[in-house]
């Protein structure tokens, strides 16, 4: 019987899909997966920077939450980066792969500071700001829709076309930066007007703001007839077409949506935070907003919160770095474990496991 | 070693014939779904098997266990008597099993022969002249008709399939499993695949052919085991049983064939195409002067072989294409009938008005002229405001968006019911709002009457779903169907357009769908049923047209065509398909 069962043996494991998961599973599944990673990052950090894992995770949690200051920092910077990811939803939803925040934003920006610096202490404060506002969205939106029209048109392939979107997008405030900076410095200071104004905290109004875009995003999403065509069109082109939804019209209309929105964050960030424009304004956020929308499979209630995190892992680990005085890049490894756990763990809800069971040893 | 197994085959050699192949107790699950449950199968050499069984009953899944493509939970396979694990296609091969899949599996820019030395790994160094000869010998030996240097995209249907088996024979295969192979082929085609597996099985390979066609396992089967629900319910010889005895095993009871057919009420003139002539997005002529009328309360059948431009014609009557010539001309049955801001806007009811195209209930004319929209409004909502005539539409520059606001109720359950009809991932009553979403002028959508109507079409069509709020692909074939006719009917439709409805759905379904169109056809619906099983177009439809090559051959009577007149009208060749049209033209100009 020896010979025969070592031939005949069912192999170790095989993977079958699940039909359904209840939710509870599912978050004990994430769950599991993070308790992992922070267990890993943990043994990481006391191996290569000798920190015993308890004070490697109350640094990480300093970075973020360490006092008031940081705190509202940690949420400034989520509001932020959870603007332009609710901006390159409509578009990601749609299955227009947007990768053009980056260059939208900055264009928005851009347009901004533009305002600030041409029409600082020539119009009021207050006007200033609706013109600022307004030429941020409408440039944003300009720079969204150039791709969109040459898809819906020419169906040229938008992930290109957008991301060389970002480089002229650099280019131009380069440009910009030469000319409004006589001495050749190319560094623009604060721009003494058009701040937004002040509520409570300095960061309180950018964090209401991105809130109500979150919501507002997501009744349009979910319930509006623009929200449901967008939702078509990302299914099935061909199903679009069949009950007469002008698909050309939803793909330039999304990207409007988008870069306008993308706009609006670069407003945000000039006008509220940085009062001046550098090639650097939107720092890659353009980038880090796509993970944060995919991460929450599009949905603007989960992107509030994989936005908190992903900013609270770049600070806390930031703060590791510094304190244990270790290399820039090890805060990003940290990141990186943890991303990998999180979107890996989607694997174990989606499919099953089936390890060899027994009943070929008990086999007469 | 007192091994019941060898003792078995023993047993069975005895009665003069090899086991090759037995599947015990094999079980196999999706999620919640049991696929199939202690499932025992036997092959023996030189035999032709037929496993027989309505649609998702789990053919499909007992032969990928033996393919490799999936593993068991649980149950034993033996080859040639001794226990094996086929992980993988692979290892498959090993034990000389060999998988001709329903959809093709090939490079199309590749040769035949290309395509099937692929993956070869023999030690011998890489020469096409050999692999060319190999395939010929293969080919002579069986009679199958192939030319191994033609590249796979100029093949029909029944070529590629060739490629298909001969590239597993040339693996060495012995025992060869077809999934539905006549499914995409000509009955002339399926006659001549048969030949093929006769000389096969005399050669003493083991064929196993999943199927659902009754007629083909009594033509081709010396042996059927039938499945049903997953579960094994009889091995049968071919030679022993009948048709209604495996339609009985099959289906659990004796289900009578008949479709029921009554005659056409008060036919009238709803549809008239008049030479319509387009060419498909290669370029090719694909709908040649096509013209034909279909009438209210009457089922037009059509008929042809896969590809003769079916599909372009339906889509070209829904404005989903829009031919170079000829005219879609529809009827709206409108003549004394109220105007009704249902369908046409204020707008457009203000153009017809000023045509003079209504009247009111005395006969005098209506004239909007110096009125104010609200007082048009309520004149129209009264229902006093009739139209004159019948409206004569043109739709062939018409998008589906257009004919809707025309007030034109054209319904479409196209062939391709989850990349077209439905949107895979979104609920039943997601899917219901895909044709009502725009009504009103809000600019959120209204979920509740599509709610509604979900719960309704649930109810009445007995779909099989865990709730209105499932993602449709998540059902079955039968009940996405279910689901998409049941939307289509639901708008109350002057012209009902159906590709292929009962195409992968099993036999309550499909008579589901038959009782939904002739129900529809009661009620003075014009249907056009584009089908592909003769029989049913042969018993369900009024007049059936036969379209070869975009071509129309010619409409025949359901009530007295034959199947052989129309296979004969399907497949015939171009160039006399020409001459014959040109002769029926002459004869008719002479009439």
């Amino acid at each position: 019987m020896e010979t025969t069962e070592n031939k005949v043996r069912e192999p170790l494991f095989h993977i079958a899909k699940r039909a359904y998961i209840p939710w509870y599973k599912a978050w004990c599944i994430r769950l599991i997966a993070i308790l992992a990673a922070f267990i890993i990052c943990g043994i990481l950090s006391f191996i290569v920077i000798g920190a015993s894992p308890l004070d490697f995770y109350s640094a990480l949690l300093k970075g973020s939450l360490g006092s008031q200051r940081k705190i509202w920092k940690f949420l400034k910077d989520a509001a932020v980066l959870l603007c332009i990811s609710l901006a390159v939803t409509p578009a990601f939803r749609m299955k227009f792969w947007n990768i053009g925040a980056e260059g939208q934003t900055l264009m928005g920006a851009l347009a901004t500071a533009a305002c600030m610096f041409y029409l600082g202490g020539k119009l009021p404060d207050a006007l200033l700001l609706v013109v600022m506002f307004v030429s941020a969205i409408v440039v944003g939106s300009i720079w969204g829709t150039i791709p969109a029209i040459f898809k819906a048109i020419w169906n040229t392939n938008e992930t290109l076309f957008t991301l060389m979107m970002n480089y002229v997008a650099t280019c131009i405030v380069s440009y910009f930066l030469i000319i409004w900076t006589p001495n050749g410095s190319s560094s623009l200071g604060v721009l003494p007007d058009g701040h937004l104004p002040i509520i409570g905290n300095e960061y309180l109004l950018i964090i209401l703001i991105t809130v109500f875009i979150a919501i507002a995003m997501y009744i349009y999403l979910y319930y509006s007839k623009h929200g449901y065509e967008i939702s078509v069109v990302g299914e099935s082109y061909k199903t679009a077409c069949y009950i007469g939804i002008d698909v050309k019209k939803v793909i330039i209309r999304t990207m409007i949506l988008s870069g306008a929105l993308c706009g609006l964050a670069g407003f945000l960030i000039v006008s509220g935070l940085d009062h001046s424009v550098t090639t650097e304004t939107v720092g890659g956020r353009g980038f880090t907003a796509i993970m944060v929308s995919w991460l929450a499979k599009f949905n603007p209630a989960v992107m509030a919160l994989t936005s908190l995190f992903i900013v609270f892992l770049s600070q806390g680990s930031a703060q590791v770095s510094q304190n244990f005085d270790v290399s820039p890049a090890f805060p990003d490894m940290i990141t990186g474990i943890i991303l990998f756990f999180i979107i890996g763990c989607e694997f174990f809800i989606q499919y099953k496991i089936n390890f060899r069971s027994r009943k070929n040893g008990g086999k007469k | 070693m007192s091994d019941p197994i060898n003792s078995e085959i023993r047993k069975n050699t005895a009665s003069g014939k090899d086991v090759v192949l037995e599947m015990r107790n094999i079980t196999k699950s999706f999620g919640s779904i049991i696929a199939n449950k202690n499932v025992d199968l036997t092959v023996y050499r030189g035999e032709i098997l037929a496993i027989l069984g309505e649609n998702g009953c789990g053919k499909t899944t007992l032969m990928n266990m033996i393919s490799g493509i999936y593993y068991p939970d649980s149950g034993e396979i033996y080859i040639n008597g001794e226990e094996v694990v086929i992980k993988s296609p692979k290892d498959a091969f090993r034990y000389k099993i060999g998988m001709i899949h329903q959809h093709f599996k090939l490079v199309d820019v590749f040769s035949a022969s290309e395509n099937i030395v692929l993956g070869v790994n023999d030690g011998k160094k890489y020469n096409i002249k050999n692999v060319n000869n190999r395939v010929r010998e293969i080919a002579d030996r069986y009679g199958f008709n192939i030319d191994p240097k033609k590249k796979i995209h100029e093949m029909s249907v029944s070529e590629k399939q060739t490629v298909e088996i001969i590239k597993v024979l040339y693996r060495g295969a012995d025992i060869l499993i077809l999934d539905e192979p006549t499914a995409v082929l000509t009955p002339q085609e399926t006659e001549k695949l048969f030949d093929v597996l006769r000389k096969m099985r005399d050669d003493g390979k083991s064929i196993i052919i999943i199927t659902h066609k009754l007629h083909e396992v009594l033509a081709i089967s010396d042996r059927v085991e039938v499945l049903r629900k997953g579960e094994h319910i009889a091995t049968v010889n071919t030679s022993e049983t009948s048709e209604s005895e495996l339609t009985e095993m099959m289906v659990g009871k004796k289900i009578s064939l008949n479709i029921e057919r009554t005659e056409p009420k008060n036919p009238e003139l709803r549809l008239a195409v008049k030479g319509l002539s387009g060419k498909d997005a290669e370029g090719t002529d694909i709908l040649k002067n096509i013209s034909f009328e279909a009438y209210s309360g009457e089922i037009l059948g059509i008929a042809g072989i896969a590809g003769s431009g079916q599909r372009e014609l339906l889509e070209a009557i829904a404005g989903l294409q829009h031919p170079e010539s000829g005219d879609i001309i529809f009827h709206n049955p409108k003549k004394n009938k109220p105007v009704t801001f249902f369908h046409k806007d204020l707008h457009r009811v203000k153009e017809l008005a000023a045509k003079g195209a209504f009247h009111y209930e005395d006969g005098s004319a209506v004239s909007f002229s110096g009125m104010s929209n609200k007082k048009i409004r309520e004149l129209v909502n009264s229902g006093k405001v009739l139209f004159n005539e019948d409206e004569i539409i043109d739709l062939r520059d018409k998008t589906p968006l257009q004919i809707k606001e025309l007030g034109i109720r054209l319904s479409f359950v196209p062939e391709d019911r989850l990349g077209m009809g439905l949107v895979g991932n979104m609920d039943i009553v997601d899917n219901m709002m895909l044709r009502s979403y725009r009504k009103g002028k809000s600019v959120f959508v209204d979920r509740s009457k599509p709610d509604i109507l979900a719960g309704e079409i649930i109810k009445e069509l007995d779909v099989a779903t865990p709730s209105a709020h499932t993602p449709v692909r998540r059902l079955s074939g039968g009940n996405v169907q279910k689901v998409l006719v049941g939307r289509e009917i639901a708008v109350a439709p002057k012209v009902l357009m159906v590709a292929y409805p009962v195409r992968g759905l099993d036999i309550n379904s499909s008579y589901l769908i038959y009782n939904l169109l002739n129900k529809q056809k009661e009620n003075g619906v014009t249907i056009i049923f584009v089908g592909e099983d003769l029989d049913v177009l042969i018993e369900l439809c009024d007049r059936i047209l036969v379209l070869n090559s975009g071509k129309v051959m010619d409409i025949v009577d359901g009530r007295k065509a034959g199947k052989e007149e129309i296979g004969f009208l399907m497949t015939k060749t171009d160039t006399y398909a020409a001459n014959n049209s040109e002769e029926e033209a002459k004869i008719n100009g002479n009439n």
